[in-house]
C-alpha cells in the first residue's frame, strides 16, 4: 500500500511487518520518532511484542542480546553517542553469531556534541562483525529491513545486520513509500528458526572464553564467513525484487559510469542529490558518474573493482573523517583497487560532518579539486568560519 | 524444514556442550583426600552440599564417598561435618 | 555425544547445574555457593553470567560445567542479558516454566554493572539477582570493588606506610536493591547453606526482581587456608560485620540473629587485615570496624 509518511514511520512500519519478539530502545535524536512509533504500534496491539524500555544504549543491544540467544526475534535502534556507547555490546553480538537487526541512524558524534547527519558512528563500528546496508532513500531503508532479518538469519551468515539511514535527511522527511502487506512479508521471511538458543530441553552453554590456541581460528571462522554473506546479501536482494517487484539495490549500483571518465563514490542519501548532479553535469559535457556503495560489509572488492576500473579519477565522498588519516571508506576503495593494470587515481573528499548541507556546489568543487590534484580534502569548508579561530 | 541434525554446525567456538568439563580430572591438584567413618556419620549431608566440587556422592543413609577423579583435597568437607566423622589424609600419586 | 549420554559416562547427572571438572580454587567459597542456589533452583532455567571467577572458572571452551542452559556476554550487561532473556520468555509463554537467573560478582553487581542491575529492577523483570560477594575483583587478581570491607588490604587499595587498605565502607547494595522496592532482597553466606536454600526457595516462590547477596569466602584473596571458608564466613555474620537480613517490598522482614562475637575474631585470621595487628595506628582501625558492626547489630536488631 502506498503511503505518505517520514521516513521512521517507514521503518518502524517495516520492522513492525517483520513480527519482532523483542523491542528495545532507548532515545536518541534523531532515532527517537521509530521507537516512538513502534511504541505506538504496541500500544494498540497492532505489533505483537515485548518492548523493553532500557536505561541505556549498551543495556539496548543486550537486552536484544538475551533476547536472541533465547530463541526470539529482537529489534532495535540507535545513532551516535548511543551507537558508540553500545559498541562493546555489537562487537559481542556478532561474536557470539547472534542474528538480529539494528538501525543505524546516522549522526555525527561528539566532540562537539552534534545531533545532525554524517556517518561517522556506524562507520566507527565496521570492525565488529555487523554486516552494514546504507539506504539512498526511505523506501529503501523500509525494503533493507526486512531483507535484513533475511540475511542475518541465514544458516550461512548468522551475523546481525545494521540498516544504516541517514539521520534527519531521511527520518524526519516525508516520502511516498510502498508498505507491503503482513502476508507478503510472512510468505518472504519466515518466523526466526534458530541454530542454536538457550533450552532447557537441550541446554548449551554460550559465551564460553577461547584461549590463544583458538580465538585465531574463531575470529578467522567469522571473517570468512562474513565474507561469503555477499553472496547472501545479492541473493536476498534478487528475491525481494521476485517477492515484491520492487529492486533495492545490489551491493553496488552503478549510475552512468559506462562511459565515465570519473566516477563519484558515496554511501546513503547523498546519492540521490549525487544522481542528479550526474546528471547536471553531464548535461554540461562532464563525462561523470555515480557509484552507490550500498553494501559496505562486508566489503565488496569485485564488484567495485569492475564498476571503477574503466575510470581514470575516482572521488570518494566521504561523511566521515579518521583523524590523523582522513579517509574511512577511501583506504578500502584504494586498496581494492591496488595492483590493477589501469588504475583510477583516488581522490578523498571529506563532506557533510556535523549536517553541514552537501549540494551541487559541493561536488562542483570536489570535481575541481581533484582535476587539479588534490587526494585529500575536505570540501564545502567556510572559510569565515576558519578565520574566526 | 530441516531437523537441527541437518543443518549445519554452530560455528567454531560458538557453542560449548554443558558437562564438558567432566573431562578435566581436577583430582590431580591436590595431596589430601577425605576418609569417611560410617560410624560416626550421621547422615546430614553437610559433606555433600558444601563440597564446592559436588563430588561428594551419598551412596547409603550413613555412607559418603569422595570422587577422587575430581577431589581437590580443599578439606571443607572434613572441616564442616558436624560429627567429626572425616579425616584429611595424604595420598601421593 | 547429546548431554545427557555424556553425563551419564561420568555418573553425574547433567542437570545439577555446576559439575565437577570446573577449575576453582580449592576451597572456593564461590563453587560451595553457586552449588547450593542451582540444586535448589533445579534444571528448569536459563543463567545469565558476567565475567569473573564463576564464568572463568566454569567455562574454558571446549570445557563447560553448566549441564543448565547459560550464557556469558560482557563484564556489566547481565542484568540486561537476564532481562532480554525473560522478555523473550514472557513473549514465547514459557515463562511459567522456565526460571531466569543472573550471576555476578561483586564488581560485576556494585560497579560495573550497578546501571543495568537498578534498570532490570525497575522495570520489575521477573528475575533471581545473585550475587557473589568476595569483596573484590578476585579474578583479576584481588583489585578492590566498593564491597571491599573498610581496611581491607587488596592490590589497589593496599596497606602501606602511609595507607590502612581501603579507606571507605562497603556500599550497602542490599539497601539499594531494597529501595527500588523490589519483592524480595536478601543477604546470606556460603557458611550457612541451609539458609541458602531457603532463602533461594522463597525467592523462586516470588514473580519480579530478587536480589540475594551471598558471602562467599576466598582462600586466596582474603589469605586464609582453603578448608577455613567455612570458619571464616561464619565469623564475618556472628561479629555483625556481614549481616544476613531479608527485605520484601522495602521493609526488612526477617534477620538472622546473633549471638555477637569480637571483631577482632574474624579480622585476625585473615591475611588481608593482619597489617591492623601491628601497631598503635591497626587498634584504632579495628575499633572503627567494631563500630561499624555494632551499627549493623543496632540497625537490624542482631542481637538474640
Amino acid at each position: 500500500m502506498r503511503k505518505m509518511i517520514e521516513g521512521s514511520r517507514a521503518v518502524a512500519e517495516a520492522v513492525g511487518l517483520c513480527r519482532p519478539d523483542v523491542i528495545s530502545a532507548y532515545p536518541i535524536t534523531p532515532q527517537t520518532h521509530i521507537v516512538e512509533e513502534l511504541s505506538q504500534m504496541v500500544a494498540d496491539g497492532d505489533i505483537e511484542a515485548e518492548y523493553v524500555r532500557v536505561e541505556s544504549e549498551h543495556s539496548a543491544a543486550s537486552v536484544c542480546l538475551g533476547a536472541v540467544a533465547a530463541g526470539s526475534r529482537a529489534y532495535s535502534a540507535t545513532t551516535s553517542q548511543g551507537m558508540l556507547l553500545m559498541i562493546e555490546v555489537l562487537y559481542n553480538i556478532a561474536g557470539m553469531r547472534l542474528p538480529m537487526v539494528i538501525t543505524g541512524v546516522n549522526r555525527a558524534v561528539s566532540a562537539p556534541l552534534n545531533i545532525w547527519n554524517d556517518q561517522q558512528d556506524t562507520l566507527a563500528v565496521r570492525d565488529a562483525g555487523w554486516i552494514q546496508l546504507y539506504g539512498e532513500s526511505s523506501q529503501e531503508c523500509l525494503d533493507m529491513h526486512i531483507q535484513a532479518y533475511r540475511i542475518a538469519e541465514d544458516d550461512r551468515v548468522l551475523l546481525p545486520v545494521m540498516v544504516c539511514m541517514d539521520g534527519f535527511i531521511l527520518t524526519h522527511t516525508y516520502e511516498t513509500v510502498d508498505v507491503p502487506t503482513q502476508e507478503q512479508v510472512d510468505t518472504f521471511l519466515p518466523p526466526y528458526n534458530p541454530l542454536f538458543k538457550l533450552d532447557p530441553a537441550d541446554p548449551i552453554t554460550l559465551g564460553a572464553y577461547a584461549g590463544p590456541e583458538l580465538y585465531h581460528e574463531v575470529r578467522y571462522t567469522m571473517h570468512r564467513e562474513a565474507l561469503g554473506a555477499k553472496e547472501v546479501v545479492k541473493e536476498v536482494a534478487r528475491q525481494f525484487r521476485d517477492a515484491f517487484g520492487r529492486w533495492s539495490g545490489d551491493v553496488v549500483e552503478p549510475y552512468r559510469c559506462e562511459d565515465a571518465q570519473t566516477i563519484f563514490v558515496a554511501m546513503g542519501s547523498v546519492v540521490g542529490t549525487l544522481k542528479e548532479w550526474v546528471d547536471a553535469a553531464r548535461a554540461r559535457g562532464e563525462k561523470v558518474g555515480a557509484l552507490k556503495l550500498r553494501c559496505y560489509r562486508p566489503f565488496p572488492q569485485e564488484e567495485l573493482r569492475e564498476a571503477l576500473s574503466g575510470a581514470r579519477q575516482v572521488n570518494v565522498l566521504e561523511k566521515a573523517v579518521s583523524i590523523g588519516a582522513q579517509g574511512v571508506v577511501t583506504p578500502e576503495v584504494r586498496a581494492a583497487l591496488y595492483g590493477q593494470a589501469s588504475q583510477p587515481r583516488v581522490a578523498c573528499a571529506v563532506v557533510g560532518l556535523g549536517g553541514r548541507d552537501v549540494t551541487f556546489g559541493t561536488m562542483d568543487e570536489v570535481l575541481s579539486r581533484a582535476r587539479e590534484g588534490e587526494t585529500d580534502f575536505f570540501a564545502g569548508l567556510r572559510a569565515e568560519v576558519l578565520e574566526e579561530s | 524444514m530441516t531437523t537441527p541434525s541437518q543443518r549445519r554446525k554452530p560455528p567454531l567456538g560458538i557453542v560449548t556442550r554443558p558437562g564438558s568439563s567432566l573431562r578435566n580430572k581436577t583430582g590431580s591438584w591436590g595431596i589430601l583426600r577425605p576418609v569417611f567413618d560410617c560410624d560416626k556419620c550421621t547422615g546430614c549431608n553437610t559433606c555433600e552440599s558444601i563440597c564446592p566440587e559436588g563430588c561428594i556422592r551419598h551412596l547409603e543413609k550413613k555412607r559418603y564417598e569422595a570422587d577422587i577423579e575430581f577431589c581437590k583435597g580443599c578439606g571443607l568437607c572434613a572441616a564442616a561435618c558436624p560429627a567429626s566423622a572425616i579425616t584429611m589424609v595424604e595420598e601421593h600419586r | 555425544m547429546t548431554a545427557a549420554v555424556e553425563a551419564a559416562e561420568f555418573d553425574y547427572e547433567i542437570a545439577r547445574g555446576l559439575l565437577p571438572g570446573h577449575r576453582a580454587c580449592a576451597g572456593c567459597g564461590q563453587a560451595s555457593a553457586v552449588r547450593l542456589v542451582m540444586e535448589t533452583v533445579g534444571p528448569n532455567c536459563i543463567v545469565a553470567n558476567a565475567t569473573g571467577c564463576l564464568e572463568v572458572f566454569s567455562t574454558p571452551h571446549p570445557e563447560s560445567a553448566w549441564g543448565v542452559p547459560w550464557i556469558h556476554s560482557l563484564f556489566e550487561n547481565h542484568p540486561a542479558v537476564a532481562s532480554g532473556i525473560e522478555a523473550a520468555l514472557r513473549k514465547q509463554g514459557k515463562l511459567d516454566q522456565i526460571r531466569v537467573l543472573a550471576f555476578g560478582g561483586d564488581g560485576a553487581t556494585l560497579d560495573i554493572g550497578f546501571g543495568a542491575l537498578s534498570g532490570m529492577f525497575e522495570r520489575g523483570h521477573d528475575v533471581l539477582y545473585v550475587c557473589m560477594d568476595n569483596e573484590a575483583y578476585m579474578n583479576t587478581g584481588v583489585q578492590r570493588s566498593s564491597s571491599t570491607p573498610f581496611a581491607a588490604s587488596t592490590t589497589t587499595s593496599p596497606a602501606g606506610k602511609q595507607a590502612f587498605g581501603e579507606d571507605r565502607p562497603k556500599k550497602d547494595l542490599p539497601a539499594i536493591a531494597a529501595a527500588h522496592g523490589i519483592p524480595y532482597v536478601a543477604t546470606a553466606s556460603m557458611a550457612y547453606f541451609a539458609d541458602i536454600r531457603r532463602k533461594v526457595k522463597k525467592a523462586l516462590d516470588t514473580r519480579g526482581p530478587k536480589y540475594l547477596q551471598i558471602h562467599v569466602p576466598c582462600p586466596p584473596g582474603w589469605g586464609y587456608d582453603e578448608n577455613a571458608s567455612l570458619e571464616v564466613g561464619k565469623l564475618a555474620v556472628e561479629t555483625g560485620i556481614y549481616p544476613l537480613v531479608e527485605w520484601e517490598y522495602g521493609k526488612v522482614t526477617r534477620v538472622r540473629k546473633i549471638k555477637k562475637v569480637p571483631v577482632e575474631d574474624y579480622l585476625k585470621v585473615q591475611r588481608r587485615f593482619r597489617h591492623l595487628f601491628r601497631g598503635e595506628a591497626g587498634k584504632a582501625v579495628i575499633e572503627r570496624i567494631q563500630e561499624l558492626a555494632d551499627e549493623n547489630i543496632q540497625k537490624y536488631g542482631l542481637m538474640a
